[in-house]
C-alpha cells in the first residue's frame, strides 16, 4: 500500500511552474529579444516546454520513492 | 522517373508498410486472451515507457493540430499559437492528475470516464450522460482528422472521397483486428515520419532565408491587411480570449475519452509520470509546426481552392525534394488516422461499458462487450466518414468547435472528481445540463465572419461588459463556470436538504494504488477477462484460476464492511453480482467466485438507491460536509473503511 511520504509530496507544488508560465502571455507578448530570428512571444513559449520538462523531471526524481513499494 | 512519381510513389510504399505493421500488431507484445474489452481496447494495459509516450504522442497531436495550427498561424497569426501554450499546460497536470485516473482506473478496471463518473458518484445516470458526451463530443473530432486526411490525399493528387474512404477502411479493419496495438505500433512509425518532415522543414526555413525574413515578410503581409485581429503578436484586445482558449482547451484534453484510452495502457504509476515529463517534446515539436506557418506565409504559398487546411501539404509540396514529400504525406496520413483509431476505440468503451452494459444487457458476457466495442468503434469511424460526405466540411469543423464546448462539461465530473467526490450525483447532472445549454446557446449566437448566421467560431463578444470592442471569451470556459455554479449550487442545498448522495465506490486509496498492489487489476484480463460463467469459454479457465489465486493471496483489510452483503438486491446465480459492495474492490458472487469489477458501479448506485445507510465514501476530506446524518453510519463500518 503505498503511503506517500508527506515531505516528498511538498514537491509536486513546484508544478504550478511549468503550469502558469505558458500562461503568461500578456507579458509574453512582445517581439524583442528575438532568438534566431524568431520573436520573443514564440520561442517564450518553447522555452516553456523546455522548462516544462526539467520541472517535471525534477519532480518525478524527488518523489520517486512513492512508487516504490 | 518524375518528381511527382517519386513523392506519389514514396508515400505509397510508406503506406503499405503501415498496413502491414497493423495488421501484424495483433501479434506485438500480445498477451493470451484477445477476445476481452480489456485487451482490445487498452491493449491489456502493458505498454512501456516508449510506447505510452508514442501512442499518447499519436492520438493527442493528431494530423489535425499538425495540419489546422499551422493553417491558423498562416491566416491569424500569433492568436493560432494558443495550441503551443495549452499543450503545455496540459503535462504538468497530467503528472498530477493522469495518475490518480490511471490508479483508480486499474483497482476498478474502468476504461472509460464515464465508468469513473458512475462509480464516483453513485449514479449510472450520470455515467450514462458523461458516455453520451463523449461520443457525441468525438464524433466530429474523428470527421476533422478525416477532413485533415483528405486535405493531404488532395494534395498528394488523390482527389475526391473515394482514396479518403480507402483509408479508413484499411485502419478500421486494422482497428477491428488488433485494437489499441495497431495505432500504438503505428504511432511510433507515425514519429519517426514526422520527425523527419520536421527536420526537411527547418532545413528549409534555414535555406531560403531563416526565420528573420520569415517573421519580417510575415509581419509586413500582417500589417497590411484590414484585420485588426491578426499578427505577429495578440492584440491589446486578444487577451481574455486567449487565455481562456488555451484553459479551456487544456482542460478539454482531460475530457475527451481518448486521452484515457492510452494513458490506461501504461504499465505503472511511474510510466504516466515518465510520460508526463516527456510529453513537452510533442510540444516542441508543435510549436515548430505553428511556425511553419509563418514560413509558408512569407514564401507565398497558397492553399487549394482557398482550404486553409492544405497550406501545410502545399508548402510541402513546393518545398521539399519529392522523396521527403513522400514521407512527409505518409506521416501526415497516418497522423490522421491513429487518432481516428483511438478516438473510435474510446467512444466505443465508453458506450459499452456506460450505456450497453448497464441499460441494454446487464448479463453481457465479456466477450459479448469485446464484440460490441469492435462493431461500434467501425460505426463510429464510417459514421464520421459519412458526417463528412453528407455535410460541407465546414459544418463538421463547427460540429468539432461545439464538440470541444461541450466535452467540457464533463470535467466537474471526470477530472474534478479525481480530486473529490464531494459534489452530488444530482448537481452534477443539473450542472452538465446548463453547461451545454448555455454553450450551445452561446456558440449558436455567435455571427459569422460576414456578419450573418451562427455557428461562428468559439469566441463570443464580451464588449457589452465594457471591456472594448473586439474583445471576446471562449465560450467552454463561460459555460463551464455555468456548470460549475449549478453543480456547487445544487450540492450545496441537496446535501443541506437531505438527499442522499450517490455512494462512492472509490477509496482514496484507489487513487494512489501502483503496480504491484494486491488489489490492482493484473495485465492479462483480469478485469473482463474474468467469465461471469468460469470455464464456459474457450480456455478461460487459466485466467480465472490465476485470479482466484490473486484474491486469496490478498488481505481482508476491509471485511468489516461486508455487513452490506447482506443487501444484495439482484438475483442468485453465477454473475448476477450479488454482494457487491462499494468500498470492497474485489467482491464474491453467491457462489464464492471473483466477480469482475466492471459491473460494480452499477450496483453500488442501486445500493444507494434504497439504502441511504450505507457508508458514504470514507473519506476524501471535502466530502465532509455531507447532509446524511452523522449517527447513520456504523461506527465498525466507517472504521474499517476510513484508515
Amino acid at each position: 500500500m503505498p503511503t506517500p511520504a508527506p515531505r516528498s509530496r511538498h514537491w509536486q507544488w513546484l508544478l504550478v511552474l511549468p503550469t502558469v508560465a505558458p500562461l503568461l502571455t500578456p507579458f509574453a507578448n512582445r517581439l524583442e529579444p528575438t532568438l534566431i530570428g524568431v520573436p520573443f512571444f514564440f520561442w517564450y513559449q518553447i522555452a516553456c516546454a523546455v522548462f516544462a520538462i526539467v520541472i517535471i523531471t525534477a519532480v518525478y526524481l524527488a518523489t520517486r520513492e512513492d512508487n516504490r513499494e | 522517373m518524375s518528381d511527382r512519381h517519386v513523392e506519389v510513389g514514396v508515400f505509397l510504399a510508406l503506406m503499405a508498410v503501415v498496413v502491414v505493421l497493423g495488421f501484424g500488431a495483433a501479434r506485438w507484445r500480445a498477451s493470451e486472451d484477445p477476445q476481452t474489452l480489456e485487451e482490445w481496447g487498452v491493449g491489456g494495459r502493458s505498454f512501456g515507457n516508449w510506447v505510452t509516450w508514442f501512442l499518447i504522442g499519436g492520438s493527442m497531436y493528431s494530423a489535425y493540430t499538425f495540419i489546422a495550427v499551422p493553417a491558423l498561424t498562416y491566416g491569424v497569426g500569433a492568436i493560432g499559437y494558443f495550441a503551443v501554450p495549452f499543450a503545455i499546460v496540459t503535462t504538468p497536470l497530467t503528472f498530477l492528475f493522469t495518475t490518480r485516473a490511471w490508479s483508480v482506473a486499474r483497482r476498478h478496471g474502468f476504461v472509460t470516464h464515464s465508468e469513473f463518473a458512475s462509480a464516483r458518484f453513485g449514479s449510472p445516470g450520470l455515467g450514462a450522460a458523461v458516455a453520451v458526451t463523449g461520443i457525441l463530443a468525438t464524433m466530429p473530432y474523428v470527421a476533422v482528422q478525416l477532413l485533415a486526411l483528405q486535405a493531404v490525399l488532395r494534395t498528394v493528387g488523390f482527389g475526391g472521397e473515394w482514396p479518403m474512404l480507402a483509408a479508413v477502411a484499411v485502419v478500421s479493419i486494422c482497428t477491428f483486428r488488433s485494437g489499441l496495438r495497431a495505432p500504438a505500433l503505428l504511432s511510433v512509425v507515425k514519429d519517426i515520419l514526422m520527425a523527419w518532415m520536421l527536420l526537411t522543414a527547418v532545413l528549409m526555413v534555414a535555406m531560403y532565408g531563416g526565420w528573420d525574413r520569415t517573421f519580417r515578410v510575415a509581419g509586413e503581409h500582417f500589417a497590411a491587411t484590414p484585420s485588426p485581429a491578426d499578427g505577429l503578436l495578440l492584440p491589446q484586445v486578444g487577451h481574455l480570449g486567449f487565455l481562456t482558449l488555451v484553459i479551456g482547451s487544456a482542460l478539454a484534453v482531460f475530457a475527451y475519452p481518448h486521452a484515457l484510452v492510452g494513458m490506461l495502457a501504461a504499465k505503472d504509476r511511474a510510466t504516466v509520470r515518465r510520460n508526463a515529463a516527456a510529453l513537452p517534446v510533442y510540444c516542441i515539436a508543435l510549436a515548430l509546426m505553428a511556425l511553419l506557418g509563418f514560413f509558408a506565409l512569407s514564401r507565398g504559398v497558397t492553399p487549394v481552392d482557398g482550404d486553409l487546411n492544405t497550406v501545410i501539404p502545399r508548402l510541402i509540396h513546393e518545398y521539399f525534394p519529392s522523396w521527403s514529400a513522400g514521407i512527409a504525406y505518409a506521416g501526415l496520413s497516418v497522423a490522421a488516422l491513429i487518432p481516428a483509431a483511438v478516438m473510435s476505440i474510446a467512444a466505443a468503451n465508453a458506450f459499452t461499458r456506460s450505456l450497453f452494459r448497464p441499460y441494454l444487457r446487464p448479463d453481457a458476457t465479456p466477450a459479448t462487450e469485446a464484440r460490441v466495442s469492435r462493431w461500434v468503434s467501425l460505426i463510429v469511424k464510417f459514421g464520421a466518414a459519412a458526417l463528412i460526405l453528407a455535410v460541407d466540411p465546414a459544418y463538421s469543423v463547427e460540429l468539432q468547435l461545439i464538440g470541444g464546448v461541450v466535452i467540457l462539461q464533463t470535467i466537474p465530473a471526470v477530472f474534478i472528481g479525481l480530486l473529490t467526490g464531494w459534489f452530488h450525483r444530482v448537481g452534477l447532472i443539473a450542472g452538465l445540463l446548463a453547461g451545454l445549454g448555455v454553450g450551445v446557446g452561446m456558440l449558436y449566437d455567435i455571427p459569422r465572419a460576414d456578419g450573418t448566421g451562427h455557428f461562428g467560431g468559439s469566441s463570443w463578444s464580451v464588449s457589452f461588459l465594457g471591456f472594448g470592442p473586439g474583445t471576446t471569451v471562449y465560450v467552454g470556459v463561460v459555460a463551464l463556470a455555468v456548470n460549475l455554479v449549478v453543480a456547487v449550487g445544487l450540492t450545496l442545498v441537496l446535501r443541506a436538504s437531505g438527499v442522499a448522495a450517490g455512494v462512492d465506490a472509490t477509496h482514496p486509496d484507489d487513487y494512489l494504488a501502483d503496480a504491484g498492489d494486491a488489489k490492482l487489476k493484473r495485465l492479462d484480463g483480469l478485469i473482463d477477462g474474468l467469465p461471469r460463467k468460469p470455464l464456459s469459454v474457450d480456455g478461460r479457465g487459466a485466467h480465472t484460476a490465476g485470479a482466484v489465486r490473486t484474491r486469496e493471496a490478498e488481505p481482508a483489510l476491509r471485511s468489516g464492511s461486508a455487513a452490506p452483503e447482506s443487501l444484495s438486491q439482484s438475483g442468485p446465480g453465477p454473475g448476477s453480482g450479488s454482494g457487491s459492495v462499494p468500498s470492497v474492490p474485489v467482491p464474491r458472487d453467491a457462489e464464492g467466485f471473483p466477480r469482475e469489477l466492471g459491473a460494480f458501479s452499477r450496483e453500488a448506485s442501486s445500493f444507494s438507491r434504497d439504502s441511504s445507510w450505507l457508508p458514504p465514501d470514507s473519506g476524501w476530506p471535502p466530502r465532509g460536509g455531507s447532509g446524511r446524518p452523522p449517527g447513520d453510519e456504523p461506527d465498525d463500518i466507517r472504521a474499517t473503511t476510513t484508515r
